[in-house]
């Protein structure tokens, strides 16, 4: 198993720090930074060392780090949801467990079947393992560091005890993960929350803002959810698409070191061109799953968190409501007039509360959306076309000494151009010039 | 196309030579011209399945001699023809030497095929020889195409037409350019009639499409893309199928073949039924030969055939492996293109609900985009299988025909030894009946030996026959796999580079749409 992959501090490198502004756009100020320095892979698992930078009075230290692993992150995302006081907060979507299994489930059986391919082939395969499983362990990192940095950017959360004394305690918080009977009572509590968000919502907002905000976030989160699972397939397929490449790269090459002749040289050439374009195929289906796929899922959790805003304000409403009714009744009736009072007083303020930081939080949102998508597409246009230009170029460039003669005998001249051009726009001219030599036909 | 040079008629022997030799200057201007117009694999090819037969017709020249170690005249050419293309230049910009221009590619010259039917041999070996270079010379006259299947018929009766058309030059046939109406079973049939006719004598008669079930949805009606799909790998199948059974010069020559090209009615060949007698007599034949084939050891007296056995079958057994990565490929790519339609569609969806214009704009696009994605690795997928995976079932299947020449081998092997050793019991009776003096049955023994003597002397005729046969076979199949393979996997990977070309056009134009988010 890979134990102790512990990589160090090139493991994050500059690539993986532009990852934490991914899915979010953050001002991160002095006050308070916070960020993942390190990861520990042990059997099942991670162990993440976050690390502290602050000016804040409260902390002991300017700079510190601890130790936690996935369930105290949970237990931290717990805390902000079942305080009372953040219920007209967005708050952060909790990273998802790290998921090793598939990883782990490859890696064994391509132990079990080491016997039956050759060495290249093995060899090769268990590279490929090993780029996916730290892929995979890079994604999750970074999950829970945008986790953290959200509730360090958001001005009221980063206030919060819990937070400080996760980010600083550095023995084991005990934070043991839910025994059954916690969870069977979680699902309990999830279904009866539905159901009530069900109730809830049949009552029509008063205010346009949030009857617009929540039809579209119904609609959105939906439409998300759709989205995230197709692209999901989509560069699962791609992944599949670029192993076939490396099979029939390792085939060809089999044929070809069958004996010397032309044939088999060709079919040397011709693996090794495979190979090359299974690498890139392979990056750009992982870059396609980091920009494409990793951001509708970010967002599918994060408009799962804001819908949730918006129930427990239309569920503060319904209270404030009931609390109204329970007022003129104890009027007409003439007793606990003083109760009903404060009570609907409470309802008020919570409502009211509520009301305004939600307005706030959805704005938020959506400039945080705008902006996160824009990077995203952006980035995932230009990763598209430097790996196709790459992969054209470098075809382009291996079939011409192939076939020099007739290129430039037909309509040759005008693609040789075309390969200038390409190479010229990429700016590579190391790569034209051996191009052009090419062309004029040394082999 | 390039077309092979046509060697003189019989007769002439060498004085002709240097008459091509004037010509020298011409033949080598000509083969540039030809050059030029013979490969279109730089353009996104039309129908690949046809473009294999001009293309692979193209840019080499002859090769037929270069397994022939017979001739002086021909020695020079073996060692500077060899075959491949980055070495073919230097042969193309130096003069023409007397060795050489026999070999070098000349244009079609229609008139010179009369003497293709002195077919009477003189000299055996050299005629031979000369036959197949006037052959392979008017292969490049002759193309190919399987077009326009039409049902025809109705309910399980209904069967596939398909147009075989014809463009020659070539004189044993009465039109340059004619078109016949054959089925599926027409080409098994003319299949059959071949093998039966020359693979026990030793030549590679390249197999015919498989039957498959697939046809009887198309009987049934059911006109859906599976059914049309169908329809078009199988005839792309026999396109290919005739290309290659044309492209052996002693199978051109076949009159079988001939009116199965020229004549506009076929006597249909239910011979081909698999239920049929015929039928159920193959499989019995064939299950006899796997017999055979373990019990029978031969004394293999020529290395070059067990080492080529050997060759074959390491072949085989990677181009399997190889055909089933290829398959793999196909399937995943079909995945793709259906999961990126999919994903498109989600994403205009998605544009739709965002309320953000910009957003909902640019989503709009990336989903137009993923669209066009889908179509190209659509077309990327019928390229990955009609150039990559069916060449490689093609040759697996020619190999087992090569495999089957190499049995009857063994097998006319196998008649030979039996034949000498009832020679020797022939001669031990003799020797009996001298001993107990019993004159008519001396006779009648004498005549048996002398019948046996002949079949012996026969048998190893044939069992010679056969081998060198073989060899040549062998050479000529080795030079074909070369080529085929070399243009189709250099044809494939440019469609591969034709699809970066597009990709990189789609990404380009929705880089700025996206950078407009604002």
């Amino acid at each position: 198993m890979m134990e102790g992959l512990d990589d160090g501090p090139d493991f994050l490198s500059e690539e993986d720090r532009g990852l934490k502004a991914i899915n979010v756009d953050l001002q991160s100020d002095a006050a308070l930074q916070v960020d993942i320095s390190d990861a520990l892979s042990e059997r099942d698992k991670v162990k993440f060392t976050v690390h502290t930078k602050s000016s804040l009075p409260n902390f002991k230290q300017n700079e510190f780090s601890v130790v936690r692993q996935h369930e105290e992150f949970i237990w931290l995302h717990d805390s902000f949801v079942e305080n009372e006081d953040y219920a007209g907060y967005i708050i952060p979507p909790a990273p998802p467990r790290p998921d090793f299994d598939a990883s782990r489930e490859k890696l064994q059986k391509l132990g079990e079947g080491e016997g039956s391919m050759t060495k290249e082939e093995f060899t090769k395969m268990k590279q490929e393992l090993e780029a996916e499983y730290l892929a995979i362990f890079k994604k999750t990192v970074a999950m829970h560091e945008v986790f953290l940095c959200r509730v360090a950017a958001h001005p009221i959360l980063r206030r919060d005890l819990n937070f400080h004394v996760f980010l600083e305690y550095n023995q084991d918080l005990s934070v043991r993960g839910k025994n059954k009977k916690e969870k069977l009572e979680d699902f309990f509590k999830n279904m009866v929350k539905s159901a009530d968000g069900v109730i809830v919502s049949g009552v029509k907002d008063v205010d346009d803002f949030f009857e617009h905000e929540r039809t579209f976030l119904l609609e959105y989160h939906n439409r998300v959810k759709d989205a995230s699972a197709k692209s999901d397939r989509m560069t699962r397929s791609h992944k599949s698409a670029a192993d076939d490449y490396n099979r029939i790269g390792s085939s060809l090459y089999a044929l070809g070191t069958q004996d010397s002749t032309d044939i088999c040289k060709f079919f040397l050439k011709v693996s090794e061109l495979f190979d090359k374009t299974r690498k890139i195929e392979a990056r750009v289906s992982a870059d396609e799953d980091l920009k494409l796929s990793d951001l509708l899922k970010y967002y599918l959790r994060e408009s799962q968190a804001a819908k949730d805003l918006l129930y427990r304000r239309s569920r503060s409403l319904v209270d404030y409501e009931n609390a109204n009714k329970a007022l003129d009744k104890a009027r007409a009736k003439n007793k606990d007039v003083l109760q009903a009072e404060t009570s609907q007083q409470l309802c008020c303020q919570k409502f009211e509360k509520i009301s305004e930081s939600a307005k706030q939080e959805l704005i938020d949102f959506k400039t945080r959306r705008v902006a996160a998508f824009r990077k995203n597409l952006v980035e995932l246009a230009e990763l598209e076309l430097k790996h196709a230009k790459v992969e054209y170029v470098s075809r382009a460039r291996w079939l011409t000494p192939v076939i020099p003669a007739l290129w430039e005998a037909k309509a040759g001249r005008s693609r040789g151009q075309e390969i200038e051009t390409i190479l010229a726009t990429t700016g590579n001219l190391q790569l034209l010039q051996n191009c052009l030599a090419v062309l004029n036909g040394d082999t | 196309m390039a077309a092979e040079r046509e060697p003189p008629p019989l007769g002439d022997g060498k004085p002709t030579d240097f008459e091509d030799l004037e010509d020298g200057e011409d033949l080598f201007t000509s083969t540039v011209s030809t050059l030029e117009s013979s490969p279109s694999s730089p353009e996104p090819a039309s129908l690949p399945a046809e473009d294999i037969s001009a293309n692979s017709n193209g840019p080499k020249p002859t090769e037929v001699v270069l397994d022939d170690d017979r001739e002086d005249l021909f020695a020079e050419a073996t060692e500077e023809v060899s075959l491949d293309s980055p070495e073919r230049e230097p042969i193309l910009s130096s003069e023409p030497s007397p060795a050489v221009t026999p070999v070098t590619p000349t244009t079609l010259i229609a008139p010179r095929i009369e003497s293709k039917s002195m077919s009477a041999p003189v000299i055996f070996d050299r005629s031979r020889e000369e036959i197949e270079e006037e052959a392979n010379g008017d292969i490049f006259d002759i193309e190919i195409g399987v077009s326009d299947p039409e049902k025809v018929g109705d309910g399980m009766n209904a069967y596939m037409a398909y147009r075989v058309t014809t463009k020659t030059s070539l004189s044993m046939f009465s039109k340059s350019e004619f078109s016949v109406k054959r089925r599926f079973s027409d080409f098994l049939g003319l299949h059959s009639k071949l093998a039966s006719k020359y693979l026990h004598v030793g030549y590679i008669v390249p197999p015919a499409p498989e039957k498959s079930i697939g046809m009887t949805k198309v009987k049934v009606g059911k006109e859906d893309s599976s059914s049309t799909e169908f329809v078009e790998k199988r005839r792309a199948a026999l396109e290919r199928y005739l290309q290659r059974t044309v492209k052996h010069p002693t199978l051109l020559q076949d009159p079988d073949l001939r009116q199965f090209l020229e004549s506009s009615e076929l006597p249909r060949a239910v011979n081909t039924q698999a239920l049929s007698g015929a039928g159920i007599l193959r499989m019995v034949n064939k299950a006899a030969d796997a017999v055979n084939k373990m019990t029978i050891k031969m004394n293999e007296s020529d290395a070059w055939f067990e080492e080529k056995q050997q060759q074959f079958e390491n072949l085989d057994q990677q181009l399997r492996k190889l055909h089933v990565s290829v398959e793999a490929l196909v399937c995943h790519r079909k995945e793709l293109s259906a999961n990126t339609a999919a994903f498109a569609k989600s994403a205009a969806m998605l544009g739709n609900s965002e309320d953000h214009t910009a957003l909902s704009r640019a989503l709009s696009q990336l989903a137009e985009v993923e669209e066009k994605i889908d179509q190209l690795h659509q077309e990327q997928a019928f390229a990955d299988f009609y150039m990559f995976s069916e060449l490689l079932s093609d040759y697996i299947r020619l190999i087992a025909a090569v495999k089957g020449v190499f049995d009857h081998r063994m097998k006319c092997w196998q008649k030979w030894e039996d034949a000498q050793i009832t020679l020797l019991k022939k001669r031990e009776a003799e020797a009996k009946m001298m001993v107990a003096n019993k004159p008519d049955k001396i006779q009648q023994a004498k005549n048996e030996i002398r019948e046996w003597e002949a079949k012996v002397q026969q048998g190893e005729r044939d069992f010679e026959q056969i081998s060198k046969t073989i060899r040549k076979e062998v050479g000529r199949f080795e030079k074909e796999r070369v080529k085929d393979f070399k243009t189709v996997i250099i044809k494939y990977l440019e469609s591969l580079v034709q699809t970066q070309q597009q990709l990189i056009k789609y990404w380009e134009a929705f880089l700025p749409e996206a950078k407009a988010i604002a």
